[in-house]
């Protein structure tokens, strides 16, 4: 198991050192120092082993973190680990920085006294631990029997993520469809691959201990709910959609899920990730890009580049960027474009083209001639693929949330009384076209 | 205010002014104190003088104040063990809190101080936290008992702690089930024998209806004890594959990985007919897709993983081939392993859409990665037939972009492409004479080199381009040396007119003005083929090659197997054994996977059978358990003589029962048959009957090369105590016999006959299997050479030193004693070669602390100018060998890997490791006893260094000793 944490600022000096196992000897915070943090090339490998001890690290900005085991650890588990021990740290002080972590250091030696324990991961859900590890020193004193006891449960118990008691005069939720739309088209238009991994998040203000269900046009529930659902899906045009495969958080119960494929859960109170999924299959591409990059000699080359918008014209796209690159020996640039603001940025080697909105099925150019320096570099230009960036509100994957139904047998409020939002963002991933 | 500035640098007299704090009145002046001394831990400066200070502020009320000290306590309580007996009372005060908080913290705390006298203490209160009402009590007790354990396993057994953390098992609250469970696996794993989880469907079922309530760090500990358990049928099997399933979809990528470990695993049982066997293979592709999608550290730790599933499964993943293409923005690491997993899926299918992507990636920045693109080009050529053609053309495309490092790469993958497709791509050979010049990495010029002398007679000017490469022939490594050798006489057995100078130039080169003994050897070698025999040479140089195979990385089957036993964890990331990489008995119990059930085996279908031999036969690892010799010497084969020990006057040694009595009746032994003539000769140097002998005394680097290694004989006996005999010999070993030679020499005055010998008990059973025979009288100032017949039946004593002999030889004047060492190497039996496969599993087998490790110093065969002391490097196993294509050169390894097969230490394996190269060997001992032994040879570096292990460690003193004579002589 983990036998011991290490946090690191930018230049290799330790900000939080917590051992676990008597098998890590003190010379192990320097020895990643040394041959990881100040090593001269680029990291090979997020795993790294030094005399028989292995080091797992993750960066955060500037800031690293490195778990060590001389074991032969569940490896997955660790960098699991790493992630949420950050998503802990920024749930109580924001942003991983050197400064907050030092500012907090007594509280993360707390923390990671809390959630592990000889090196096995313990509850790490936030909403669990602010019941009991908080930052304005403990209120142990003043807890009743009854409170400690009901921490204790709920660190522990079935539903660690939602403490009992939680009153709303207004019971509110709010879920979000967010798609990262991903793609990688050849020059000549052709899909090499694309997909879109996407999350609902939800955002829930329930009162008590709410039983939720969640339904969407999934293919698979469709197809098995038969007849009665087939009139409705064939008036509401869009069909469902065919998920690859989806994951859930951890208060969804997944045994349900595979023998009914039906998502029900009790949610953590506040916003939390319900599940992610991916799709390949029939995704709608927002935006084509078209490019045309001709070599006009040695020292000068042609770029064209066209977008067409591929949605309904009443929908209106956003913060649209295409990242040109150009080539590093790049001495000067003209850029015409139809729409928006173009420039050239040398220091990113690129010209970057931003529209703030662009309606449906719409086109737009631009044209750029790259003034070249000769050089003798032999080697050619690799020509990185033009990339784009976008914010459009819909699902590119055609996902479509059905229903979420809620349910509190113990208190007096019904599905009905509960306001609900719901919202779909699609943004762009990595939506990259060769050119 | 904030708390970095307890970060601020040191003044002088720091640690006076935090003591004085810390004895502070004021309760918040006393915090602020504690939190400086955690501060200056934390960076590293020693503040163990306020121990007694800090323990000082443990009794309070605040639970932040009482955690910082019971931090500081952790670090520093080893250090100050004395001190830390002040902290016992009020741990054990705080075990019995109202405060389940308080109580878990101080069970928790106090396992965490090593100190035994601490320890001692910590059992009663752990015993009631145990049994605690609070669930949270519960669960930390649960993992106290594993720190406990990790302090004194002793106490833990004695205490009975192992019977409570069983039972918590069949716990209500789902995480201290999960605590429970992962506590007893980490002590079952330093107890491999002990039956400590004790699985059975019960049980399982308990953890399985646990495992869809605990968190998803329980789920991973549950999972992961499940992956250990063997369901008794496929029906079992099959059951518990579905309720594992469902963690599939679960959004940490660690439950994920783990239950695909328990699928994968069980999966092995199922039958391929079965339908529910189709549908997992088909469940568990898109999860192992979406963990593609995670953090790049995830990705990583999936890629590598995938990667073994691919080889053992290939029909998961073969239609997803699209979501390993490799973004521009992945790290290279990801990079890397995506491209491998690309090449493993390639097939006729998708062999169009992996080219295009291969060529692109070839034109990408990071040089590594190109290389490795461009070679992954060579490797689809070798895979898919059809595609060899187009993959051809993409490399010579990649030639004209005239990148210097894609240009060689390419070149080395030409090369195993003309091996695998003989006499169909020569067109090419023009492009890439055009590229000669630039070529500068050894490997790129051997292979150019290689592929000039292999078409010599389609080249019109091969002479000119292999003279060229001869300016610099010192200059060069000696993979192009070799290489360049072997080409220029291809060259003149094919255009023998031509080229005659050219040869006697290369030959000379080699033979004359190297110092590389692989080199000189080879150059002879062909020179005396050529001048006996050129239609000899012609067939061997020319032979037709094997051709190669295409899956040339493929890990090997066992190995395989046994890293999927381990998805997930840190074996799987570096595809080594654990035994690699963890250091003492800890996690390295070897796993295989389960056996199949019967009626699947005739149901494979030879489609997807290629990838891993059954389990079930996997060879049996050596024999013997435990300590050898000491079964051994129970053994007791009752010694042929029970007479009362002989008192003599002239004891040398203080051996009391030295000969049994049984001296008299051996000098009147006329039933003893006469020695079969096994008598050898004395000068056991010159090899027998080899025609190749004269060539080797030429090189004269090695001498004997058909028998072990035999010493000049010294002195056993001196003349002066024993009455003027004077004995000196020597041990051979010769085509499985052992002798003795004797030297007798008669310096009295008169004559000696009636001589007779005997051993006492020894090590290995040494005994005579023949009376000493000497036929003649011995006159004064005589000397006699015998050579005794030695067998390894006689009765077996452990002696000390273990190689120690102590002799009795007797005349018609006295009976004298001397004692003598044999070397161990004329044990070593001829049968002592081990398959790989078994050298791999018994490796694994033999438990790390037998591992004994020797510097050879100064040996003869690998000397150079630098001596660098030898750089630790990575272990490794003797894993798939990747010399495909050129066959390799040989090097020192080589002389030394047969100078010791002489002598019966027969080499499995070898690989080159960072330069270094790596021989694993193994031997076998007269009695049974396998030793199996890595031996690290670095170029230039005169010493080697070996690594023993056997089963009986007490040998490896002796066999490294052997190993230096042998290598030294």
């Amino acid at each position: 198991m983990i036998g011991g944490l290490f946090i690191y600022n930018h230049k290799g000096e330790v900000l939080i050192s917590r051992v676990y196992r008597d098998d890590i000897g003190r010379n192990a915070v320097d020895a990643f120092r040394v041959n990881v943090i100040h090593a001269r090339q680029q990291v090979r490998s997020p795993v790294t082993n030094i005399a028989r001890t292995s080091f797992f690290h993750v960066k955060r900005s500037n800031i690293w973190l490195a778990a060590v085991t001389k074991q032969n650890v569940n490896a997955a588990m660790v960098f699991e680990f790493l992630y949420k021990m950050c998503d802990v740290m920024a749930a109580y002080f924001g942003k991983i920085s050197e400064e907050n972590i030092k500012n907090n250091f007594v509280l993360i030696y707390e923390l990671l006294d809390e959630i592990l324990d000889f090196g096995y991961p313990q509850n790490s859900e936030t909403g669990a631990l602010k019941t009991f590890i908080t930052q304005q020193g403990i209120k142990s004193q003043h807890q009743t029997k009854e409170e400690q006891s009901q921490i204790t449960s709920q660190v522990t118990g079935q539903i660690g993520w939602r403490r009992e008691g939680i009153k709303y005069r207004r019971n509110e939720l709010f879920l979000d469809v967010l798609e990262s739309v991903n793609l990688l088209m050849s020059p000549q238009g052709q899909v090499l691959s694309a997909h879109v991994s996407g999350r609902v998040v939800m955002k829930s203000y329930l009162s008590g201990m709410p039983e939720c269900k969640f339904g969407m046009n999934d293919k698979i529930v469709i197809e098995k709910q038969g007849k009665g659902i087939a009139d409705e899906t064939s008036k509401s045009g869009k069909q469902s959609i065919a998920i690859d495969d989806c994951t859930f958080h951890q208060c969804v119960r997944l045994s349900k899920f595979d023998s009914e494929r039906s998502i029900s859960f009790i949610p953590p109170d506040g916003e939390f990730e319900l599940m992610r999924y991916r799709t390949t299959k029939d995704i709608i591409l927002p935006f084509r890009v078209i490019p045309l990059v001709r070599e006009v000699g040695r020292t000068k080359l042609e770029v064209k580049v066209v977008i067409k918008s591929n949605f309904k014209p009443s929908l209106l796209a956003q913060k649209i960027e295409v990242r040109i690159p150009t080539p590093l020996n790049t001495s000067g640039v003209q850029v015409i474009c139809m729409k928006g603001k173009a420039k050239y940025k040398a220091s990113e080697n690129a010209i970057v083209w931003k529209i703030k909105r662009m309606a449906g099925m719409k086109e737009s150019q631009i044209s750029a001639e790259i003034e070249l320096l000769p050089t003798n570099d032999k080697k050619k230009w690799a020509r990185p693929p033009i990339s784009m960036n976008f914010e459009v509100p819909f699902a590119p994957s055609g996902l479509k949330v059905r229903y979420l139904k809620v349910f509190e047998p113990k208190l007096n409020y019904s599905d009905h009384d509960v306001i609900k939002w719901v919202r779909y963002i699609g943004r762009s991933g990595i939506y990259e076209t060769r050119c | 205010m904030t708390d970095s500035k307890y970060f601020t640098t040191t003044k002088k007299g720091e640690i006076f002014e935090l003591k004085a704090e810390l004895n502070s009145d004021k309760k918040e002046k006393k915090k602020e104190a504690v939190k400086k001394v955690i501060a200056s831990m934390t960076v590293g400066k020693d503040v163990s003088a306020l121990f007694p200070d800090v323990v000082n502020c443990m009794q309070t009320d605040n639970l932040e104040l009482k955690k910082l000290v019971y931090l500081y306590l952790m670090n520093y309580a080893k250090s100050q063990p004395d001190m830390a007996i002040m902290a016992v009372n009020t741990f054990v005060k705080d075990c019995e809190d109202p405060n389940p908080l308080i109580r878990a913290l101080a069970v928790r705390t106090m396992g965490c101080i090593r100190v035994d006298k601490i320890t001692e203490y910590l059992c009663e209160p752990l015993r009631k936290c145990l049994k605690d009402e609070d669930p949270y009590v519960r669960k930390t007790a649960a993992v106290c008992v594993a720190k406990l354990h990790d302090i004194n396993a002793q106490l833990v057994e004695d205490q009975g702690f192992l019977d409570t953390l069983k039972d918590l098992i069949s716990d209500s609250n789902p995480m201290v089930v999960a605590n429970a469970v992962a506590a007893l696996s980490e002590i079952a794993e330093s107890h491999p024998s002990s039956n400590l989880l004790d699985l059975n469907p019960q049980s399982i079922n308990k953890l399985l209806t646990a495992l869809n309530e605990c968190t998803e760090w329980g789920q991973i500990f549950i999972l992961d004890c499940l992956a250990n358990y063997t369901p008794k049928d496929d029906r079992e099997a099959q059951s518990i594959c579905e309720r594992v399933t469902p963690r599939l979809s679960h959004a940490n990528s660690a439950v994920v990985l783990s239950a695909v470990k328990v699928l994968m695993k069980f999966m092995e049982m199922l039958s391929k007919d079965l339908d529910y066997y189709g549908t997992l293979l088909k469940k568990l592709a898109p999860p192992l897709v979406t963990l593609l999608s995670a953090e790049p550290e995830l990705q990583y730790v999936a890629l590598r993983n995938i990667n073994l599933i691919v080889q053992k499964r290939p029909e998961i993943l073969k239609h997803e081939m699209k979501v390993f293409f490799v973004k521009y923005n992945d790290p290279i690491y990801v990079k890397l392993e995506k491209l491998d997993i690309m090449i493993r899926l390639a097939s006729q299918a998708n062999i169009a859409q992996v080219l295009a992507e291969l060529k692109e990636y070839a034109t990408e920045v990071d040089v590594d990665f190109v290389r490795k693109a461009v070679r992954a080009i060579g490797r689809c050529a070798i895979k898919v037939e059809q595609s060899a053609e187009r993959c051809v053309s993409t490399l010579l495309d990649l030639i004209q972009t005239k990148v210097n490092y894609v240009v060689q790469e390419a070149i080395v993958v030409i090369k195993d492409i003309f091996r695998k497709y003989p006499n169909k791509y020569e067109s090419v050979i023009a492009t890439l004479c055009e590229n000669l010049d630039s070529l500068d990495e050894p490997e790129a010029r051997a292979a150019m080199i290689w592929i000039v002398g292999e078409y010599a007679e389609r080249i019109d000017n091969a002479d000119e381009l292999l003279e060229s490469f001869l300016e610099g022939f010192h200059d060069e490594s000696t993979q192009v040396q070799l290489q360049l050798l072997t080409a220029i006489v291809k060259l003149f057995l094919k255009k023998p007119t031509e080229t005659q100078e050219l040869v006697q130039q290369v030959l000379s080169l080699a033979t004359q003005d190297s110092d590389n003994p692989d080199l000189r050897d080879r150059g002879y070698i062909y020179w005396r083929l050529l001048s006996t025999d050129p239609v000899a040479a012609k067939e061997v140089v020319l032979a037709e090659k094997p051709l190669i195979s295409e899956e040339t990385d493929l890990i090997e089957p066992t190995l395989l197997d046994e890293l999927i036993c381990y998805i997930g964890t840190l074996a799987s990331v570096y595809h080594k054994p654990p035994s690699a990489f963890v250091e003492g008995g800890r996690g390295v119990v070897h796993k295989s996977l389960p056996p199949r059930t019967a009626s699947s085996e005739s149901a494979e279908s030879p489609e997807t059978a290629p990838t891993g031999a059954p389990p079930g036969e996997q060879p049996d690892v050596i024999p013997a358990q435990g300590d050898l010799l000491g079964d051994l010497l129970n053994l007791d084969l009752g010694p042929p003589v029970s007479g009362p020990p002989l008192a003599t006057s002239s004891v040398q040694m203080g051996a009391v029962d030295l000969l049994g009595g049984g001296l008299d009746s051996l000098i009147g032994g006329t039933n003893f048959v006469a020695p079969p003539t096994a008598a050898v000769p004395a000068n056991l140097g010159a090899p027998i009957g080899s025609g190749l002998s004269d060539l080797f005394d030429l090189t004269s680097g090695v001498g004997t090369l058909s028998g072990s290694y035999v010493a000049p004989k010294a002195v056993w006996l001196p003349a002066m105590k024993a009455k003027g005999l004077e004995i000196s010999g020597t041990f051979t070993r010769q085509v499985g016999s052992i002798s003795m030679d004797l030297q007798l020499t008669n310096k009295a005055l008169q004559v000696m006959t009636d001589f007779a010998i005997q051993f006492n008990r020894n090590s290995f059973g040494l005994a005579p299997a023949a009376p000493l025979q000497v036929h003649a009288p011995l006159s004064p100032n005589q000397t006699v050479e015998i050579s005794l017949p030695l067998s390894t039946v006689g009765s077996v004593m452990k002696m000390e030193p273990l190689n120690n002999l102590q002799v009795a030889v007797k005349n018609n004047i006295d009976v004298f004693y001397f004692s003598t060492l044999y070397p161990l190497h004329i044990l070593f039996v001829e049968d002592g070669k081990m398959d790989r496969q078994m050298f791999l599993a018994t490796w694994k087998d033999i438990p790390n602390e037998n591992e004994a490790q020797f510097q050879i110093r100064d040996c003869p065969l690998n000397a150079g100018e630098d001596s660098e002391p030898p750089t630790p490097a990575p272990r490794l196993y003797p894993g798939p060998c990747t010399d495909w294509g050129l066959p390799r050169p040989c090097d020192p390894t080589e002389a030394a890997s047969s100078k010791l097969q002489s002598s019966n230490i027969f080499t499995v394996a070898k690989r080159n490791v960072e330069g270094q190269d790596m021989l694993y060997q193994s031997l076998k001992l007269t009695n049974g006893i396998w030793v199996l032994a890595e031996l690290r040879i670095q170029p230039g570096n005169p010493s080697c260094t070996l690594s023993l292990k056997c089963r009986a460690p007490e040998v490896s003193q002796h066999v490294y000793q052997a190993y230096e004579t042998i290598l030294k002589n």
